[in-house]
Order: C-alpha cells, then sequence, then structure tokens
C-alpha cells in the first residue's frame, strides 16, 4: 500500500537537471528513511515529492491523485514537509511558531478554534515544549528550536509527514531522542514517515523502509537489513566498510573503513 | 521528550492562552493613537486665520461664537483635507514598507529605496506631459511607473532566485537613475508643467483638496482591506518560501499579489503629492521598535506600521508648516532631512551586525 508514488519523474532546477526518470514509491504506515552522500539529489526528491518541485516528466501521486491537480491548502492537510530553510521570524514566540502550523486548517472568518488549540497543545507536549510555550523562539538552543519546528509541522496534523535533514546541528542526545519521538509518531498514530538523514546507523536502526540514492538515481531500496552490505556503501558512498549487528536493535551497524 | 501516551488519552493543556485574539489595541497603540488625534486636532484649530492659542479657542468655543466664515474655510477645505491626507497616505507609505520589508527580509527593502516612489514620479511626469493632467489617468500612471520601476528592480536583481540585499542595491541604483531621468523630463517640458513637478519632485501636501483626497481614499482603503486579507500568508512567507508552500500557501502569487498591492499603496499617493520619502522605510521599524505589534495578533503589525506612517506624516506636515516662521517647506523636505538621520543610524546598525 503506497501513500506517496514518484513515476518517472525527470527533476531540475532551471536547466540542470538533477534526476531523470526516477521512480519511488512511499509505503502507508511506514517509517522511509533516505541516505546518499551529499548533492545526490535527495532534498530534491523531498521538494518533489512535496509538490514544491514540479517534475519536468512524470508525475508525483499522492494517495494514487496526481499532488499537481490538488489544491495546494488541501495537500498541506495531509502532507506536512519540514525544510531545512526554514527561519523563524525575529521575537516570535513559540506557542505563536507552532500556531502558524494551523494555516491549512484555518477558514476565512473562522481563524482560531478549539481543534486549532488542542492540535497546538498536544505538539507542545508531544514534543516537550510546552515549557518554553511563552519564551522567543531565538532565545532557545538549537535543539530546542528544532524540536519546536517538529511541534509547528506536527501542528499541521498531516498523516503524512516528510522532514529533511532534520537532526542536523543536534547533539548525539538530541538526534536520538528526536528518532524516537518520529518512530513513535510512526508506531503509535500510524502516521508515514520520510526523512532524510545522514546517519546511516540512525537510518538502519529507525527505518523499516530504506532508499539508497546516488547520483539522482535509487541504487537499492527495501528493509535495512535485506539491502544493506559492504558493497552497497562502497557502491552509494565509495567507501570501506564492514558491516556488523547493531548490539541494541540487530540492524546492520556501519564501521567505516579510513586510511588509519 | 514525553511518548505520545497523551494522544491517546486526550489529555491537554490547559496553561497556553488563547493564541489569535480578537483584535484589540495595546497600551502604546492607544498611545499613538492619541497622541495623532490630539495633533490633528490641534494644527486643525490652531494658527493662522483661526485661533492663536489653545486658551483663544476654548474661549471662543465656550462664548459659543461659532467660526465665521474666513474659519469655517480655512479649516475646512484647507485644512482638514490635508491633515486627512497626511492621515490616509502617511498610513499607505507605512504599510507599503511594512510590505516589501517583509517581502525583502531585510528592513532597508522599502519602497522609497528601492525606488519605486520615483518610479511612480516618472509616470506621474509621463502622463502630465505627454497625455494630459486628468485625475485618474495620472493615478494610473503613477501606478504604472511604479510597477515599471519595480518590474526593473525584479529583473536587474534576479539571479537564480532573490536575494535581499541585491535587490535593495539595484534598488537604489534604480532609484537614482530614475530621479535623474525626472529631472531632465522636468527641464524638457513645458514651463508650466516644469513648474507643477518641481513643487512636487520632493512632495508636498499643498493644494489637496477633498475632491483629490477622496477617490485616492477610497482607492487607498481598499487596498488595505486586501493587504490586511493577505497578512497571515506574507508572514508565513517570512518564514522561507519552502515552508510557506509546505503550508498550502501559493508562493508565487501570493508574492506577486502583495508587490502589486505594495506598489499601489506607494504610488497612488505619490499621484497626488509626490514621491514623499522614508515614511515607508521608517514608519515599520519604528512600530516594531516601540513593540506595537503584539506577535500573536497577525493583523496589528500593518495596523501598526499605519499608525505610526500616519503618525510620523502629519508631524512632519506640521514641522513643514510650523517649524520656521514665516518659511513653508514642502513636506518631503522634512521626512528626508529627519528620515535621512534614521537612515544613516539604519545603516550602521546593520552593517554592525
Amino acid at each position: 500500500m503506497t501513500i506517496l508514488d514518484a513515476q518517472s519523474v525527470t527533476l531540475s532546477y532551471d536547466k540542470h537537471e538533477i534526476a531523470k526518470d526516477l521512480s519511488v514509491s512511499i509505503p502507508k504506515g511506514k517509517f522511509t528513511v533516505i541516505v546518499g552522500p551529499n548533492a545526490c539529489g535527495k532534498s530534491t526528491l523531498l521538494r518533489a515529492l512535496s509538490r514544491l518541485l514540479p517534475p519536468q516528466k512524470g508525475q508525483i501521486l499522492l494517495n494514487g491523485e496526481d499532488i499537481h491537480t490538488l489544491p495546494t491548502k488541501d495537500i498541506a492537510k495531509r502532507l506536512g514537509l519540514l525544510p531545512q530553510t526554514a527561519t523563524a521570524p525575529d521575537g516570535i514566540k513559540v506557542t505563536d511558531l507552532v500556531a502558524r502550523g494551523r494555516y491549512p486548517h484555518q477558514k476565512w472568518f473562522q481563524p482560531w478554534n478549539q481543534d486549532d488549540q488542542n492540535a497546538v497543545n498536544l505538539a507542545l507536549e508531544v514534543t516537550d515544549t510546552t515549557k518554553f510555550a511563552s519564551q522567543q523562539v531565538d532565545q532557545l538552543s538549537g535543539g530546542q528550536r528544532q524540536r519546536v519546528w517538529v511541534a509547528m509541522t506536527l501542528a499541521q496534523d498531516t498523516p503524512l509527514l516528510l522532514l529533511d535533514e532534520p537532526t542536523t546541528y543536534l547533539d548525539i542526545a538530541h538526534q536520538i531522542e528526536l528518532l524516537d519521538l518520529f518512530k513513535d509518531l510512526n508506531l503509535k498514530n500510524g502516521r508515514t514517515l520520510v526523512a532524510v538523514l545522514h546517519d546511516l546507523n540512525h537510518a538502519c536502526r529507525y527505518a523499516d523502509n530504506l532508499i539508497a540514492m546516488k547520483s539522482g538515481r535509487i541504487v537499492a531500496t527495501g528493509k535495512p537489513s535485506d539491502i544493506v552490505n559492504e558493497s552497497l556503501i562502497e557502491e552509494v558512498f565509495g567507501l570501506k566498510s564492514v558491516i556488523i549487528n547493531d548490539p541494541i536493535s540487530n540492524t546492520p551497524m556501519i564501521v567505516p573503513k579510513g586510511r588509519y | 521528550m514525553k511518548t505520545l501516551q497523551s494522544l491517546n488519552t486526550g489529555q491537554r493543556v490547559n496553561m497556553i492562552e488563547r493564541l489569535r485574539i480578537p483584535f484589540t489595541l495595546t497600551k502604546t497603540q492607544i498611545f499613538v493613537l492619541l497622541g495623532l488625534f490630539l495633533l490633528s486636532t490641534y494644527s486643525l484649530f490652531i494658527g493662522q486665520h483661526v485661533s492663536g492659542s489653545l486658551s483663544d479657542l476654548l474661549s471662543n468655543l465656550l462664548s459659543g461664537t461659532l467660526f465665521d466664515p474666513l474659519q469655517s474655510v480655512v479649516i475646512w477645505q484647507w485644512r482638514a483635507p490635508r491633515i486627512c491626507a497626511a492621515i490616509f497616505i502617511g498610513g499607505a507609505l507605512g504599510v507599503s514598507g511594512a510590505i516589501f520589508q517583509s517581502l525583502v527580509k531585510n528592513p532597508l527593502g522599502s519602497p522609497d529605496i528601492t525606488g519605486f516612489n520615483v518610479g511612480a514620479f516618472t509616470g506621474v511626469l509621463l502622463t502630465m506631459a505627454f497625455i494630459g493632467v486628468h485625475f485618474w489617468l495620472v493615478v494610473i500612471g503613477a501606478i504604472g511607473g511604479g510597477l515599471f520601476a519595480a518590474m526593473l528592480v525584479y529583473l536587474f536583481a534576479y539571479r537564480d532566485g532573490m536575494s535581499g540585499f541585491r535587490l535593495i542595491i539595484v534598488g537604489i541604483a534604480v532609484s537614482a537613475m530614475l530621479s535623474a531621468f525626472n529631472m531632465w523630463l522636468s527641464l524638457s517640458v513645458s514651463l508650466e508643467t516644469a513648474m507643477t513637478a518641481a513643487l512636487w519632485s520632493v512632495g508636498s501636501l499643498n493644494g489637496i483638496t477633498w475632491a483629490k483626497l477622496i477617490p485616492i481614499s477610497l482607492f487607498l482603503g481598499i487596498l488595505l482591506v486586501f493587504s490586511a486579507m493577505l497578512v497571515t500568508r506574507m508572514k508565513l512567507l517570512e518564514m522561507g518560501d519552502d515552508l510557506a508552500a509546505a503550508l498550502g500557501v501559493s508562493v508565487h502569487k501570493t508574492r506577486l499579489l502583495l508587490m502589486l498591492i505594495g506598489v499601489c499603496l506607494t504610488a497612488a499617493p505619490t499621484a497626488i503629492t509626490g514621491p514623499i520619502a522614508f515614511i515607508s522605510l521608517a514608519a515599520p521599524q519604528i512600530a516594531k521598535r516601540l513593540n506595537l505589534s503584539k506577535q500573536n495578533s497577525k493583523k496589528c503589525s500593518l495596523f501598526s506600521a499605519a499608525l505610526v506612517g500616519a503618525f510620523l506624516l502629519v508631524t512632519a506636515d506640521y514641522l513643514a508648516q510650523y517649524a520656521l516662521p514665516e518659511t513653508k517647506f514642502p513636506v518631503g523636505l522634512v521626512t528626508i532631512s529627519l528620515g535621512g538621520v534614521y537612515l544613516v543610524y539604519l545603516i550602521s546598525n546593520e552593517s554592525k551586525n
């Protein structure tokens, strides 16, 4: 059962082609992680899947419908995206930032209701940011701020959530905390998650479905324990490694070989 | 971090107040509003031809002698339209500045820095020189000129997307070019047109009549309603195009609409006053520094910018008329002088960051 499909899409910025004839399916109710070296087109794929970048050829299907025929506000009720480029306005308070996630649910003349308030409260609570609610976003630490952004995306209350490198700039404890939260959202709420991650071991541990990309094409896709091996890592990243068993999660764990 | 148990139990936190409060005024806003009202009333009733001082006015009113016909003309036909114009135009310029500063994400990105008002004045001059001085034609000319300047800036500054700072630099260049063009145009047209043009070239509220003001105010009123309708989307755009798009904002359409409204809010006043500088630049920032905008009430930020803009222009016009005895300036000179000081502060402040 797929919720989001890219069907042989060609993606490019201006004339610069990033990916050609790319096909990907995102299984419903699963945690999908996209990995790949820098500039392999991961973020581009995520932007295309979230209708931000219209494909030159091919189409993106959301629940079987061409995403570019749907009204953008309707999509925003079904699909949330946390981009890397989000900037908080000067002096905005945490609650107000999180409340902005409710935009797609608001109508003219009925701007704010109990559902909105409940969604915001819940998003703050789940991300453990309630205690910062009345503080300004720019006064928070990097980890706290990232959780506020996640809270904003959660307030949007979409069954499908796309996250572009959500753990970047966080220390290891905050990374695990956030990934645990995503797994919770996936397991307990049945939300479909798609995340671009840099850390392969995190990807293997948390993903139900792993997509490995290189230079704009999909190299492998499947359960991490089925697809991750030394030759895949070498093919995708050009890195020699040893794969061992993660003693905590029984998933593949990549130990890179450098020159020393 | 808590787990999601609370999702299932439906437990809720009530410590966070309601997020969007209905339209209420903050104390500072009431203060500015009051100042605006007092200053307007003062400049309406006090002064030459009416009453020398407040006590004169009071004794006049208390003794039941109302204004004689001359005084009535001075108050209601000369001064009132001028003060109303200052309020409306100041407000419009403030909102226009707030819109562009939000779009460009830079406090220098206002239509008077990037030359949209100078472009509007080019439109005014061209219309007067080659088509005629019919009121609406001049307004259309002003809007056309403003849009033309905006297009020029956009074309020259566009390179794989929009960078705020490049847009400002290009805008300053375009502004200088258009000023030079305006000067040349003024020198090459008939003496009569040149005189009018010269009178207007720094922006002046002289010769405002109800007949000019009422249609412009209606037009500005409609534009202000539109901008209030777009303000939520404008705020979302400030968080970045991708996030705004992900939240369901049509980014390009919204930006285009906002630009159109912003240009019109600057251009339409220019059609009756000439380019008045620095109100757009300063009003939104002063509103912000005064903490006039409550973050949680999204409609207030444009409203505050309008309020401060109106206050600034009424003050500037009062100074233009009465600061030096026997000498009257065009209001644009006052805003340029005061605004220049502010601009130096702003640039030195920006370069520190």
